[in-house]
């Protein structure tokens, strides 16, 4: 069997050259780009993010981001966001007293963290459901975290027959989402590229699950192995 | 749930090897770095830092491929300073693989250019680096090394590089660099008084007993180079020390 081929999307944020090596490390072939074809072939579309959510947003406008995305999930295919990556999926972020309009996959505003020292950066604990795919396995571990915003409610209602999301919280002065996995779409805010081994693992999970919900008609050779 | 102090070995890199230094004087040349990063990585480092003290543009050009070298195989946090002058220098450093970068002198001589790094990049990649040393005055900055004293109290200056978008404070002791006495503890102290963001405690780490007094002064995190580099202690025992005094590690 082939690698699943995850595409880590390329439109000017920050290190994302750390972002395609753990995917490889976790067992992708994984490429940088923005190119249309390429992020709707691929099995797993990565959506990295570093800085200010506005300055995030902007970026994505220059690729298209919002529509690529909106195109990817619209098939049922994996969108796996990370840090402000995570955030932009929300409808609005506040920094600073800005209020930018995100992506809006999720209802819900990201805000800055209520603690006496920010930005929350450094190894963190999280508490993931029983049910987590990302988190299968992994057990008392913990994350890198760099960021001083966070969406800090779920407020979405999720009805059958869409299967209810993964939610993963921690804390840092505030409570606040870890990790989301609902459907196709999954982010951490987290970075599983920073987190040693127990960050490779939780993209080995994500990539593994990649072949499990593939569109019909293209079932990954592998699926019934990864269940 | 609560954020573990992090542990940092710091590598200064030259040429594309690891040099350290003893109150900067006297470079030796102490390994290749990517392997050294590789080696602290397994004994659970949570972070690396490298300091560039090249001089030449030639010997710039090396520490990017060691950068990046690094980040291929290294997968937590990589911070590197030393000769960071613009936006265009942070840019570059991050798309080598650089998650965080550390400034100086630069900013002493133009602050402006830390809100510049933080406005484009976040505050969160930005390191404010101060070598701290002692005098009638208080605290103060010093630049080159140590050798240089400036007119800035380094708290105050540690304000308002906050205030200008610094993410995080990287506290070198001149005075304690080197000695392997200890960490400046009221200095580290000092810091905390006034630092909404990370503090990290620098300079002057010799035994493993003398890590936790530094996080209980207030830091967040300790950096430090020659105890690991020479193999004196592991990045675990620093950890498990730790752990003793009670405070949370990874």
């Amino acid at each position: 069997m082939t690698s699943p081929f995850v595409v880590v999307l390329d439109y000017g944020s920050g290190n994302v050259h750390s972002a395609a090596k753990a995917l490889e490390e976790a067992g992708a072939r994984v490429e940088l780009t923005a190119d249309r074809d390429k992020v709707f072939r691929a099995d797993g579309l990565v959506v990295p993010g570093v800085g200010a959510f506005s300055a995030v947003m902007d970026q994505l406008a220059t690729v298209n981001g919002a529509a690529l995305i909106d195109q990817r999930l619209a098939g049922g295919r994996p969108v796996l966001g990370i840090c402000v990556g995570m955030q932009v999926l929300f409808e609005q972020g506040v920094e600073r007293g800005v209020q930018t309009d995100g992506l809006g996959q999720w209802p819900g505003t990201v805000r800055e963290l209520a603690a006496p020292v920010l930005p929350h950066m450094g190894w963190n604990t999280v508490d993931a459901p029983a049910d987590s795919v990302l988190f299968a396995g992994i057990g008392d571990e913990r994350f890198y975290f760099v960021h001083s915003y966070a969406a800090q409610e779920w407020t979405l209602d999720v009805v059958p027959p869409y299967p209810p999301p993964a939610l993963t919280w921690t804390e840092h002065g505030t409570r606040f989402l870890a990790a989301v996995e609902n459907g196709p779409l999954s982010a951490t805010q987290f970075h599983p590229e920073k987190s040693g081994k127990p960050g490779i693992r939780l993209l080995e999970n994500w990539i593994a699950s990649l072949g499990g919900t593939r569109a019909a008609g293209t079932e990954h050779p592998n699926s019934t192995e990864q269940k | 749930m609560a954020v573990a102090v992090r542990v940092i070995p710091c590598l200064d890199v030259a040429a594309g090897r690891v040099v350290k230094g003893v109150k900067f004087q006297n470079l030796r040349d102490a390994g290749d770095p990517v392997e050294l990063a590789r080696r602290y990585y397994e004994q659970g480092a949570d972070e690396l830092t490298f300091l560039d003290v090249t001089a030449t543009v030639d010997d710039r050009s090396t520490t990017y491929d060691v950068v990046r070298a690094t980040a291929e195989q290294v997968f937590i946090p990589l911070t590197v300073g030393g000769g960071v002058r613009s936006t265009e220098d942070v840019a570059k450093l991050l798309a080598h693989g650089a998650d965080k970068v550390g400034v100086n002198s630069a900013a002493i001589a133009r602050p402006a250019l830390i809100s510049e790094i933080a406005d484009r990049f976040g505050a969160q990649v930005l390191v404010l680096s101060l070598d701290v040393k002692r005098s009638a005055g208080g605290f103060m900055v010093t630049t080159h090394g140590g050798r240089t004293m400036t007119e800035l109290d380094a708290i105050d200056w540690a304000s308002e590089a906050i205030e200008r978008g610094a993410g995080e404070l990287l506290v070198n002791s001149i005075d304690a660099d080197g000695t392997r006495d200890g960490f400046d503890l009221e200095l580290i102290a000092a810091m905390r008084e006034i630092s909404s963001v990370p503090v990290i405690a620098s300079g002057g780490a010799g035994a493993v007993d003398d890590f936790a007094p530094a996080i209980e002064a207030g830091a967040d995190a300790v950096l430090a180079a020659s105890v690991f580099h020479d193999g004196d202690l592991t990045v675990g025992d620093v950890k498990r020390e730790l752990a003793n005094a009670g405070l949370i590690v990874r």
